[in-house]
């Protein structure tokens, strides 16, 4: 498949079929991190900035390990100790960037829309590693390749997103991207969580989480930050807990073989029992697994967008 | 014959044709064209719609303070070329106009910029530094030249003090103009709350941030029967209710800007920070109630808004970007997009930029009649120019018609009976 693509700010840039060869991509690159040896040479010579502005670790070492595997030279910029601590503009530290020709940046970034900004302005590729509110599609790739490796398809089945979808990149990239492939999508959360015009998105709106959880395929639970109930949307965390956080309960009301899936950090307790974090249903070290091979993927497809690929 | 200081032949006055005789800055007569006339000077106004010289009742003009965005002279050469004669000028300068001495000082630089117009009229502050806890001295704002006063940008929270300055500015005639928005809804909001925001990932305002001031006013003008102005009104549901108002008898006026007339929300979608700006551009249903408004009277004038930023302020992304649109070069091109959509004639642009304005604020205009003040402007409503940075008087390039073709100019701008500006050639 010929890359046509030279950023990528969110998912529906994509279509189902560059979804899937991503994912079939990956599955070669899953193989090659079993290898004891785990090193490719196909990136030799390309850089790689990865330019996080907001505290992040295993997006950033994701895609650090995924550059180097690859033979990429990764280059680490962080706000704290940057120009961007000092006053430096976005466009000014982008520019100053670009003047060091990287192939690609990778970018996480506090403000939607961050990813475009660099996308408009710069010539070498830009990979959105989460902006502000707006988007993250690597982890909506990684989420959706996890449960591509067990399942396959996404025809039939039914996945529930929990907890702050307001305020949740992980949530738009993943409503946009499982949808996409076919699956019926779910969101669940107190009404204060939920976008102001969830109404208009294609899903599902549920307010008590045993019933978004019936019978459900998969749940994704989201982080919840503890600013939320700083600033009004929530009366206290043991409540949230208590009412909103994954238990139990809830997933037996799930199909049997139901899978469980959290971007991280887990609060453990809050949005999620502790025990399910752990469970054999849970896949969240699945998702840190998949999430080197399809970042290897995207640094490989994005990096060589000039050539035909097969 | 009788001598004129300046005659304008064949121009055209509410469809008819017209040649405007002016002597001592005042209007003499609208003569029928063709008219023998010896004059001073002589223009053709073949093919050109007179209108009467514009009133912006709501810039942001920068000076003092803000030199970099914006000062009194660049706001003012964008208010001649864009036909403008005169501009009430926001307080939200720094230190702000919440004294004589700043009101002194916009009046003499603008005098000093352009001692013939057009002419800065300031909007005193009502409330010391706009801070929103103790009342400004509007009778010292009012005898300084202040036409107004207003805690634009930032609304008083306070209900009672609000209350007071409306009752106190009442006894000096000035009017308070409200920026109407609830400083705790949509706090932090950048974009109007929906569809669009939930996608983009952007914080919201909703509209009933803006319409729940909007109630307050209005219930607070009927119950003190004090006039009060509701500032650039963007969505239906305050529409709805300043109707109702109007039909009680609540002396209430308000405005909305062209921007609010023409653009909605998707605007918005690619992060388009020149399209960021206080109230948020909302839904097309409420861009289709804000002109309906207009033509009925519900919304009494319009006003450009004008809020200049230097181009580097802008070129950040949408949540660190501040409101405004720059609008006074393009507020009549723009308008003259809703007259060839059908929404508007030129009769609702005398109304809508200078007759209502100057009956609410007390200011003078030119409505043709023997005696009035030759204020008025000559417009190709159909010429067509390319909105460049270097065509663009301001100093604030924000705006989306940056680089965009627009039609409709102002081809001669007389004020006093003097021409202040002309791309035209005399005899």
């Amino acid at each position: 498949m010929h890359w046509r693509h030279k950023d990528l700010l969110e998912i529906s840039q994509l279509t189902p079929e560059e979804i899937t060869h991503v994912f079939t991509t990956a599955a070669r690159f899953v193989e090659v991190n079993q290898r004891p040896v785990k090193k490719v040479p196909v990136l030799k010579g390309k850089s790689v900035v990865l330019f996080f502005s907001e505290p992040s670790t295993r997006t950033k070492t994701s895609f650090d390990i995924a550059g180097k595997r690859l033979s990429a030279d990764t280059f680490s910029l962080a706000k704290s100790g940057s120009a961007l601590q000092k006053g430096e503009s976005l466009n000014d530290t982008a520019l100053t960037l670009e003047a060091m020709s990287p192939d690609a940046i990778v970018i996480r970034h506090e403000h939607s829309g961050a990813a475009r900004f660099l996308a408009e302005r710069l010539q070498c590729s830009i990979i959105n590693a989460g902006d502000g509110w707006h988007a993250h599609p690597t982890q909506a790739l990684l989420d959706g390749f996890t449960l591509y490796q067990i399942w396959g398809s996404f025809t039939g089945k039914t996945i529930c997103i929990l907890g702050d979808i307001a305020h949740s990149r992980v949530a738009r990239s993943d409503v946009e991207l499982l949808t996409m492939l076919g699956a019926k999508v779910r969101v669940c959360a107190p009404r204060t969580l939920l976008p102001p015009a969830v109404l208009t998105w294609p899903v599902e709106v549920f307010n008590d989480v045993s019933q978004g959880c019936k019978d459900v395929d998969a749940i994704i639970c989201l982080r919840l930050q503890l600013e939320r109930q700083q600033a009004g949307l929530l009366p206290d965390l043991r409540e949230y807990a208590a009412i909103w956080g994954l238990a139990p309960r809830h997933v037996a009301q799930a199909a049997c073989d139901v899978k469980i899936m959290h971007p991280g950090p887990i609060n453990r307790g809050l949005e999620i029992a502790s025990e399910l974090a752990d469970s054999h249903a849970s896949l969240i070290l699945d998702q840190v697994n998949a999430g080197v091979a399809v970042r290897m993927t995207l640094l490989h497809l994005y990096l060589t967008r000039s050539r035909v690929l097969a | 014959m009788a001598h004129f200081d300046l005659v304008v032949h064949n121009v055209s006055w509410q469809d008819e044709v017209y040649d405007i005789l002016v002597k001592d800055g005042r209007i003499v007569e609208l003569a029928q064209a063709g008219s023998s006339t010896q004059a001073s000077r002589t223009l053709d106004g073949e093919g050109l719609v007179v209108l009467p010289s514009l009133i912006d009742a709501h810039v942001h003009l920068r000076e003092p303070g803000q030199e970099y965005k914006e000062d009194i002279a660049s706001g003012l050469t964008a208010a001649a070329h864009g036909g403008f004669g005169q501009v009430m000028a926001m307080a939200n300068t720094s230190p702000v106009n919440d004294n004589a001495s700043v009101t002194r000082f916009m009046l003499d630089k603008g005098a000093q910029a352009f001692p013939y117009g057009p002419w800065v009229r300031p909007v005193g502050a009502l409330t010391m530094g706009l801070l929103g806890q103790e009342l400004a001295p509007a009778g010292e704002l009012a005898q300084a030249g202040c036409v107004a006063i207003s805690n634009d940008g930032l609304p008083v929270t306070s209900t009672e003090l609000f209350r007071r300055g409306m009752e106190y500015a009442a006894d000096f005639g000035l009017k308070v103009i409200d920026h109407c928005e609830d400083p705790w809804l949509g706090h932090g909001g950048v974009m109007n709350e929906g569809a669009i925001s939930s996608r983009l990932g952007l914080k919201g305002i909703p509209t009933v941030s803006e319409t729940i001031q909007v109630a307050r006013d209005i219930l607070l003008a009927a119950y003190l029967d004090l006039p009060v102005h509701l500032a650039h009104i963007s969505c239906r549901e305050s529409v709805e209710l300043i109707a109702q108002a109007k039909e009680k008898g609540v002396p209430v006026t308000a405005e909305t800007c062209p921007h609010y007339l023409l653009w909605d929300e998707t605007w918005v979608v690619e992060y388009n920070t020149s399209v960021r700006v206080n109230p948020p551009l909302r839904t097309r249903d409420d861009v289709l109630a804000l002109r309906q408004a207009v033509r009925t009277g519900v919304i009494d004038i319009l006003v450009t808004d004008h809020a200049p930023h230097a181009a580097h302020e802008k070129n950040v992304t949408f949540a660190a970007a501040p409101n405004g649109i720059s609008g006074l070069d393009t507020a009549l091109a723009l308008t003259c997009e809703l007259v060839r959509a059908g929404e508007l004639d030129f009769m609702d642009i005398a109304r809508l930029w200078a007759w209502n304005t100057a009956d609410i604020f007390s200011l003078p205009t030119c409505k043709m009649g023997t005696g009035d003040p030759a204020d008025f402007i000559l417009v190709d409503p159909d010429l067509a120019w390319i909105a460049t940075a270097d065509a663009l008087k301001s100093k604030g390039k924000n705006t989306p018609c940056l680089g965009q073709e627009l039609s409709g100019r102002v081809m001669t701008h007389v004020l006093g009976g003097r021409v202040i500006l002309s791309h035209q050639d005399f005899s």
